[in-house]
């Protein structure tokens, strides 16, 4: 059974356990996006990220394919680590402007700004979809093709795959087919583009979409932090490039 | 048919050919990839027919060999045995040529190569500048030897080094050899070879496997394509010592698909050793079994990232895997693999010849022996060079390299390919090594040496290699595949005179996150050209930005054509060329750029005789 | 990038080629290569084959299919141009030759013209920087020192010819197979 330190903390885990499972366990949270319990580690999406010692440096490796080692030294929230998930999560909401749960993260992490020029591109290529067709539907009907900027999930030929059985379990898993709430100033690319107002948008705005999990930055521009005066993002950083 | 059966018999063989050495005169003709595309196969066939006329077969030997380095003058040969250097031949000289060897070896004087500083001709190969600073313990054969001939491989001494470690070496004593020598992996990144040897040697797992990576994707770089082209048996023999020292009985040589002679010359290699009885069961007698297989890539850069390789040759997309596990630990199909470089491997024989001892007194502290580099771009002597670890830049641009042509000043130099970064010309005593170069900023990488003058943009420089990096990412992870295509977005942006300083600050940010971040050597080294320009080059930068001027002159957007009226001859060449019709003029008067039309394409720079056509 | 018609497919050269290979995983890609090279693209009922012979899923074919440049999975021209935009080419003016050679061909960017006679690509370097700006043509045809005032002769000589040359006979270009 190996034992490791994790932020000072020594835990002993079975054999097999990655360093994102034994942190878990211990309460830390850890963001990822392309890591779902019941499917093959992927580390695509780089957010699990933790500072790892093998006693002579100090590297980045990703927590959900690391696995947990005798003597090993993790610190899973140093200040590099954060600098690091917090530029990740920026070049994200850039990429995905129009997802609920990527907006969550950055607004959880402090994000104030995207410098990026927007894209608005509904993949991230996490894999999610794919794995789960694969490993948990045992269908196999999508897959990548193509490389680099013209790497994305298809399905072979374009023509739907025998194998396919509309299950719908790519959909599910997808974490970036949520959308973030249709609000005011919904053309921002950073969700806590209104943090500016204080009540929550379904009171003011009658067809605005809600969610019953209401969004982060709706959240924290709540009564609690109405001390914060954050300017609405000036129209530079609202151009949103055509593919 | 040869068939050796001993070590002892190697020796004997190679005895023997010295011995029925004549001193018949033998032309040796080089037909590397570059040569040949200068014409060398003509120059060959005329050479053929010259001496079928004048009934001369028998008494001079035609040899066609390796790439002896000098691609900028080629085609090139040596004529020996007076080791006569003859550069730029063409066909039409055949008969001059024969005509010196009969007519008591007096040379083709405009032929031989003309030093530019003193204006004489030179006589011998090692007293032409570019070869005198060169230590060439890998390439030095090239110029030799028939690569398809392996007799002529056994008569320079190769296999010998297999010979000496199936008698007197074990394993582990081999690999003590190799630690000692200091090599340090040639394909990039410098891992000390000996060390990775040991490490894979610790593992109890088997079968183990030996690669070799020639998949020199680093464009610019083309020094494993020659040594495979021109001397392949000297990468067997060191594989198949790599095979002895790790208990291994398979290797796979990946070679990419841009390289088709020589995966030619490699496979002809191949078969010529086994049926000489140095590859397959029971190699010379000793009970050592091995064999070797080519790989072909097929056209995809970051199959040269060692992980990648795997994956490619188990039929895979070439996708990294994160490290660790090491392929000393689980490489090709889950077994201990080790994977070198084209030039290490070429490395391991000469070490076992000559000694770790005299290996390790080549070069500097941490890095031993000699290095490999291909120098390209603005520079006077383009080529393949080899030189002892610790050289300075100044002496491989001006000593070997000749300078920068047409009177130009050096600006920067860009090393390692994409994953490396420019140097700047202020730093020209640097000494080349690992670690100094990756202080200043740069990295060694497999040996692409680009010279860049006053007429390159470090900006345009930048934005090149970003485009070359979006398109070969794997496109895996996500700050790979998205930050390499945003770095570009920013670069093209700032090119074309639309950036801001805090475009800046977001390189850098950007820079940081991507190689903190990405997966694998290709996306941690990526942002590697975007820092190191910003670092030496930033007022270029913010000339573009703030001014809106391209210094160099290169970025479309900010430059405008213009005809010099006092020089135009109205010769009208100009306007026959142009893809826009943009040019105005009657002959013999003045001509005008429309610049609403031009799209600087440069091709009436390129055809205007009095040089009219001026870059603002 | 239009075709008109897909070319019918004649699937008797492919049993043949999968007997030279085993049917294992590893020898994918040198099938995908051997098929690439025999129909001058990857056609998909033959892809179909492959993965069924292999016993490896569509989408992994598929995946492998599109990953590598050396496939395609459209037909290519019958003379394949390659220009080489390496380093050392780009800083001696190779993108401009490029451009030159599209705007003869009158195509929008790399690909293949509309009459099959040409497929342009870029390529990262085939190792003749001491030559520069240099372009390959059918794999064996080396043209190095490459100015846009050149692109035209170049051009003509594939222009007339229905099969890949046989080895021209100008002093600066040829190279034959050795």
């Amino acid at each position: 059974m190996p034992t490791l330190k994790i932020n000072g903390i020594d835990v002993e885990v079975e054999k097999g356990t990655t360093v994102l499972e034994a942190a878990r366990f211990l309460g830390i949270p850890i963001p990822t996006l392309c890591h779902e319990d019941g499917l093959t580690p992927y580390g695509a999406c780089r957010l699990c990220l933790v500072e790892v010692s093998n006693g002579r440096k100090k590297t980045l490796q990703a927590s959900c394919c690391l696995p947990a080692e005798d003597g090993l030294t993790v610190w899973t929230h140093s200040s590099r680590v954060e600098r690091a998930r917090r530029l990740l999560i920026e070049m994200y909401v850039s990429v995905c402007p129009s997802s609920k749960r990527i907006q969550d993260m950055a607004s959880a992490m402090g994000v104030r700004e995207v410098r990026y020029a927007a894209k608005d591109e509904n993949c991230i290529q996490c894999g999610l979809c794919v794995r789960t067709c694969e490993q948990q539907m045992m269908a196999g009907a999508i897959g990548f093709s193509g490389r680099g900027l013209n790497r994305s999930v298809t399905r072979p030929f374009d023509i739907t795959s025998p194998e396919c059985r509309q299950c719908g379990a790519c959909l599910y898993v997808c974490p970036v087919c949520e959308s973030r709430c249709q609000g005011p100033q919904a053309e921002t690319t950073l969700c806590n583009g209104c943090l500016n107002i204080s009540t929550v948008c379904f009171q003011s705005y009658d067809n605005a979409m809600c969610f019953l999990d209401p969004c982060h930055a709706c959240e924290i521009a709540g009564p609690f932090r109405s001390d914060v005066q954050v300017k609405p993002r000036s129209k530079e950083f609202t151009h949103i490039v055509e593919k | 048919m040869l068939k050796l059966k001993s070590p002892h018999e190697i020796k004997e063989l190679q005895l023997c050919l010295e011995a029925s050495e004549t001193s018949r005169p033998c032309i040796s003709v080089c037909a590397g990839s570059g040569c040949k595309a200068s014409g060398a196969d003509n120059v060959l066939a005329a050479l053929h027919k010259e001496i079928e006329k004048r009934g001369l077969k028998g008494t001079i030997d035609i040899k066609s060999t390796g790439c002896h380095g000098f691609c900028e003058k080629g085609p090139v040969m040596i004529v020996w045995p007076e080791k006569v250097f003859y550069n730029g031949v063409s066909l039409s000289d055949a008969k001059d040529i024969v005509n010196s060897v009969t007519n008591g070896h007096k040379p083709v004087e405009k032929l031989l190569y003309k030093d530019p500083n003193t204006g004489k001709r030179v006589l011998h190969e090692n007293d032409v500048p570019f070869y005198a600073g060169q230590k060439r313990i890998l390439f030095g054969n090239n110029g030799k030897l028939d690569p398809k001939d392996i007799r002529d491989y056994i008569k320079v001494g190769g296999y010998a080094a297999l010979g000496k470690v199936l008698t007197d070496l074990k394993p582990e004593e081999v690999v003590a050899e190799v630690k000692a020598a200091g090599l340090r992996g040639r394909g990039g990144a410098g891992f000390p070879t000996g060390m990775k040897w040991e490490a894979l040697r610790k593992s109890p797992v088997k079968p183990r496997y030996i690669v070799c990576n020639a998949d020199e994707g680093d464009p610019g770089a083309f020094m494993d394509r020659s040594l495979l082209e021109g001397n392949p048996h000297s990468v067997i023999e060191g594989i198949i010592i790599g095979g002895y020292a790790l208990e291994a009985q398979e290797a796979y040589v990946y070679v990419r698909a841009e390289y088709p002679l020589a995966v030619e010359h490699l496979s002809h290699a191949i078969a010529q050793a086994e049926s000489a009885g140095l590859l397959g069961d029971n190699i010379l007698g000793s009970g050592l079994s091995f064999r070797v297989h080519v790989v072909q890539g097929a056209g995809a850069f970051v199959c040269g990232e060692e992980t990648a390789l795997l994956a490619s040759i188990e039929g895979k997309v070439g996708e990294p895997h994160p490290r660790p596990p090491y392929p000393v630990q689980k490489g090709l199909w889950g077994k201990p693999t080790v994977i070198n470089n084209v030039k290490t491997w070429a490395s391991v024989p000469v070490i076992i010849n000559r000694g770790s001892e005299w290996y390790s007194s080549i070069g500097t502290e941490y890095s031993k022996g000699t290095m490999v580099f291909s120098l390209v771009g603005k520079i006077n002597n383009t080529g393949l060079v080899e030189v002892p670890m610790g050289i300075t830049l100044r002496e491989m641009i001006y000593d070997i390299g000749g300078g920068i042509p047409n009177g130009k000043k050096l600006k920067a130099i860009q090393i390692g390919g994409p994953s490396g970064g420019c140097i700047p010309a202020s730093m020209i005593d640097l000494p080349i090594d690992y670690e100094a170069l990756t202080t200043a900023g740069s990295m060694m990488g497999s040996g692409g040496m680009v010279v860049m003058d006053e007429d390159t943009c470090m900006v345009d420089v930048a934005r090149y290699f970003m485009e070359f990096l979006e398109e070969e990412s794997c496109g895996k992870c996500f700050p790979c595949r998205e930050g390499t295509q945003h770095l570009k977005e920013i670069l093209t942006r700032i090119s074309q005179g639309k950036g801001t300083e805090a475009d800046l600050e977001l390189l850098e940010d950007a820079g940081w996150m991507i190689k903190e971040t990405s997966l694998c050597g290709l996306g941690q080294t990526a942002p590697n050209p975007v820092l190191s320009t910003l670092r030496y080059f930033k007022d270029e930068y913010l000339a573009h930005i703030r001014e809106k001027r391209c210094p160099a002159k290169v970025c479309r957007e900010l430059i405008v054509y213009e005809i010099e009226a006092t020089v135009c001859d109205g010769c009208h060449a100009c306007v026959k060329v142009c893809a826009s019709d943009a040019i105005l003029g009657e002959k013999e008067k003045p001509h005008e750029i429309e610049s609403g039309k031009c799209i600087k394409c440069g091709a009436c720079i390129e055809v205007c005789r009095p040089k009219a056509v001026l870059v603002h | 990038m239009k075709v008109a018609t897909m070319p019918q497919v004649e699937m008797e050269k492919v049993e043949p080629l999968l007997e030279q290979y085993e049917s294992r995983r590893t020898n994918l890609i040198p099938i995908l290569q051997e098929v690439q090279d025999t129909y001058r693209y990857l056609p998909q009922e033959v892809l179909r084959k492959i993965s069924q012979k292999l016993r490896v899923p569509m989408t992994e074919v598929y995946q492998v299919a599109t990953f590598y440049r050396c496939f395609s999975l459209v037909p290519r021209g019958r003379h394949v141009i390659q220009v080489c935009l390496g380093t050392a080419c780009h800083v001696r003016g190779a993108p401009r030759v490029l451009d030159r050679i599209l705007r003869d061909l009158k195509m929008a960017g790399p690909g293949t013209t509309d009459d099959l006679q040409f497929t342009v690509e870029t390529v990262r370097c085939i190792g003749c920087c001491g030559l520069a700006p240099v372009a390959r043509v059918d794999n064996s045809h080396t043209h190095p020192h490459l100015t846009q005032a050149k692109v035209g002769g170049m051009l003509k000589k594939y222009e007339a010819k229905t099969e890949p040359a046989a080895p021209a006979q100008s002093d600066e270009a040829s190279h034959a197979k050795a």
